[in-house]
């Protein structure tokens, strides 16, 4: 924010062949996969719970949640553990490939077609050279009933 | 000066001061004449007056201070203590309350402390005029003996033993006088029992007299005797011994009472030395330091790490069969099984940091319904979670201002019955299985289910038909629905209708259950059960199909293994024979909608027969693994209300196991 140009810092994670983008101010930490228990009687899109030294942590799967078809897990596939609040929660996502700047005059508000329900978690897209990087609400990917700062 | 980094320290333990002093103004209402417990109470205050004065709290210190005075003069035996002048302490200790709590909360701690300073200074005044024929001392010859020490000199005269006033007079060049001191205190030991000196031992041993001292002793010898050893110290110019007549004495002692005979402020230093004394042996103050409870579950949640990592280094060191390696790997699990029992104690604390508030406020309560109530607390060293702690003290308070309020009857009423005068409120913990039950018992009215009735229908709360279905339980537990208040009139103890239903639903938010048993005319119990939330508890760790859960051992009855001919079905529902009893099959298969490929039921099916209460069901589960014990986890906020889980553990292994909520199981 000191910068005259403003930017935000963002974790640039991958799910199918679009990247997504998510605040680094909103990330614990990144994880590999690892054992997943699975809850009963919890929507589809939760994974279930991790042990992450010593903390159950619940997991959504971001491809279940977006309506992308299950991929199996590879060596890339991460956990992008996020804290919204007092809340905490593991994403799985595809690969976890970068940390970059954007500035905020890069970001735009998400197109207006509506093609898929997907798009209501775009909190704003960003044109990065050839690329387009999305950048997702997480109060909403994890359907948090709060307010949440515009 | 910049006292905020002592302010939290300051609040911490003015609060257990004023605790303190709380219990032991109790406890001076019990006994009054004990004069130790006076004398904690002084030392309490004059900490906390102290303290107050360094954080520029005036009139936390002020008030304090005129305690304190007040403490003084009973202590000195000035003020009797009466139950005037307990009421006012309490009141005192009352307001003190008020300031510190202000200042916790971000206040000042002003507060108009006037009137009590007045009602204070007003004890302090009347002093003066019971002064006069206060002190009860005896004097004869050249000392001056009080109560205590004239009884032993009066016993004396029964045997052998006979009172001496022994006075010995130093010679002028002496400059070792302590020396001589202790050798005529030793010789005289040899020869008798030294009751009283003058000046005190202490004094004599700082050489804090001139030439002269008295010694009063019980000895079976005879006068000349005794001189004829004294004299053989060197450096002693003369020893003047006279036999105390008590005879005469107690004629003179008549005549004694009449003078006014302070206690010299020497008096003063001895109480104060055997006090100190007597706390040294009743009470070793424990140190203690302040972490926040956020630091220990961190520490918890790392330590388990640390024993998921023993678990993996305790196979590797078995597969590479290295001796050295074992050793180590086994005094290490053997430490970390040390630490992990202080980790979990540490969280627990004593239930008495909750009860300790209540005799005060029952006290307080009985006065002001003009009510006779003795309370009396077992179990307050049962420990359970700091987090259940801080949420059972209201439940609790409610509780016990209804039994006080509804339950216990005035004393002309409880007569009238044939009862005694006195009610009685017991309150008690205890520990059973994984849960901790605090009882609230009062030995009063009881609870009129006709009564509870009427009024839950003129309430709206349930319909009149519904009430011959009812049982006892249930209609008890009406009283627990919101809007329900039986009391004819309305007080401001109880009897708002709010507070019952608030204490279900505290206690139900922990997991607890609360249950009535009443018997009318007699009384009625009130029956909490809590969980020990965050606790290490007991479970069987079972399969089903390749997952693992975890079911608390408390509600476990046995396991068994059955055959496929033994399932009978009642009204869609599978049952199978249980020691005589039908017990309904739960497949936690379909139930947690473990993917399953054959649908064939096999020939035997393990399962666990769970209770709730007295009533059972069996759970089908693919295989057992084992006993353990497991740490209870909570899901995060994220998954709340997840059907019959109640939780989550980390196995050995490092994976989640999934804590089975049977209560939901069963219906």
């Amino acid at each position: 924010m000191e910068n005259k140009q403003h930017t935000v810092q963002l974790i640039v994670f991958q799910l199918g062949d679009k990247e997504y983008g998510v605040p680094v101010a909103d990330v614990l930490s990144i994880e590999k996969i690892e054992h997943i228990t699975r809850v009963p009687g919890t929507e589809k899109y939760i994974k279930g719970v991790i042990n992450l030294r010593g903390v159950i942590l619940p997991i959504v799967d971001l491809r279940t949640r977006f309506n992308l078809p299950e991929h199996p897990y590879s060596e890339h596939t991460r956990i992008i553990i996020t804290k919204k609040g007092e809340k905490e929660v593991g994403l799985i996502v595809d690969a976890a490939n970068d940390v970059i700047d954007v500035a905020t005059s890069q970001l735009e508000p998400p197109p207006e077609v509506v093609g898929t329900e997907s798009f209501d978690y775009i909190k704003a897209v960003a044109k990065m050279n050839q690329q387009i990087l999305i950048l997702i609400d997480l109060a909403k990917v994890l359907n948090i009933e709060e307010n949440v700062e515009v | 000066m910049e006292m905020n980094q002592y302010l939290d320290l300051f609040i911490e333990e003015s609060k257990e001061h004023l605790q303190n002093c709380n219990d032991l103004l109790l406890k001076l209402e019990q006994s009054p004449e004990d004069l130790f417990i006076v004398n904690e109470i002084f030392r309490s205050a004059h900490t906390l007056k102290g303290m107050s004065a360094t954080m520029e709290f005036n009139d936390l210190a002020q008030l304090t201070h005129q305690m304190e005075n007040v403490l003084d003069l009973i202590r000195n035996e000035k003020l009797a203590v009466s139950s005037q002048v307990l009421d006012i302490l309490f009141l005192a200790a009352d307001y003190l309350e008020e300031m510190v709590e202000s200042i916790a909360s971000g206040g000042n701690g002003q507060l108009n402390v006037e009137t009590v300073v007045k009602q204070l200074q007003s004890l302090d005044g009347k002093e003066q005029l019971e002064n006069v024929n206060a002190p009860e001392t005896v004097q004869f010859g050249k000392l001056t003996y009080d109560d205590y020490e004239w009884t032993v000199l009066s016993q004396s005269k029964d045997t052998d033993y006979h009172p001496f006033e022994v006075t010995v007079q130093l010679h002028k060049d002496c400059l070792l006088k302590a020396v001589r001191v202790f050798m005529v205190f030793e010789t005289l030991e040899k020869n008798g029992e030294i009751i009283k000196s003058h000046p005190q031992a202490t004094a004599l041993e700082e050489e804090q007299f001139d030439f002269e001292f008295t010694v009063t002793i019980l000895s079976s010898n005879t006068k000349e005797e005794i001189e004829m050893e004294l004299l053989k110290i060197s450096e002693i110019d003369a020893v003047e011994i006279i036999a105390i007549d008590l005879s005469q004495a107690s004629e003179e002692a008549a005549v004694a009472v009449e003078q006014v005979v302070l206690p010299t402020e020497k008096e003063v230093e001895v109480t104060q030395q055997q006090t100190s004394s007597f706390k040294q042996q009743s009470k070793h103050a424990t140190k203690t330091i302040r972490v926040n409870i956020e630091r220990l579950d961190i520490l918890m949640n790392l330590f388990e790490e640390l024993v998921i990592d023993r678990g993996r280094l305790l196979q590797i060191s078995q597969d590479l069969d290295h001796q050295g390696l074992q050793e180590t790997v086994e005094h290490m699990s053997r430490i970390s099984g040390d630490l992990q029992n202080i980790i979990l104690n540490m969280r627990m604390v004593p239930i008495d940091t909750v009860f300790n508030r209540f005799p005060k406020m029952v006290r307080q309560l009985a006065k002001d319904l003009h009510k006779s109530v003795n309370l009396e607390i077992i179990g307050a060293q049962t420990e359970l979670d700091r987090t259940v702690i801080d949420e059972i003290g209201d439940p609790l308070v409610h509780l016990i201002r209804n039994a006080m309020d509804h339950g216990i009857e005035k004393p002309e009423e409880r007569i009238a019955k044939g009862k005694s005068q006195q009610g009685t409120i017991i309150l008690k913990a205890y520990h059973s299985g994984n849960h901790i039950f605090i009882e609230i018992t009062d030995d009063g009215a009881g609870i009129n289910k006709d009564n509870v009735c009427r009024k839950a229908i003129s309430k709206g709360i349930i319909k009149e038909e519904e009430i011959a279905s009812m049982e006892d339980q249930d209609i008890y537990q009406l009283i627990f629905s919101s809007g329900f208040s039986t009391a004819k009139e309305i007080s401001d103890v109880s009897g708002r209708g709010v507070g019952l239903d608030v204490v279900k639903s505290t206690i139900e938010s922990l997991g607890g259950y609360v249950t009535i048993q009443s018997n009318e005319g007699n009384g009625s119990t009130f029956s909490i059960q809590l969980p020990l939330t965050l606790s290490i508890i007991s479970a069987m760790l079972v399969e089903v199909e390749n997952e693992k859960y975890a079911i608390p051992l408390s509600s476990i009855i046995e396991t068994a293994i059955i055959k496929k001919a033994d399932i009978m079905k009642t009204h869609n529902q599978q049952v199978i024979d249980f020691r005589g009893k039908v017990v309904p099959l739960v497949s936690l298969q379909s139930i947690f909608e473990v993917n399953d490929e054959s649908e064939e039921i096999p020939e035997t099916l393990s399962v666990v027969i769970v209770r709730k209460g007295e009533k059972l069901a069996a759970l089908i589960v693919s295989s057992f693994i084992g006993q353990q014990e497991i740490v209870l986890k909570s899901l995060g906020d994220y998954l709340t209300n997840v059907f019959a889980i109640s939780g989550a553990t980390i196995l050995g292994d490092g994976q989640v196991a999934l804590i089975i909520d049977c209560n939901e199981l069963i219906k």
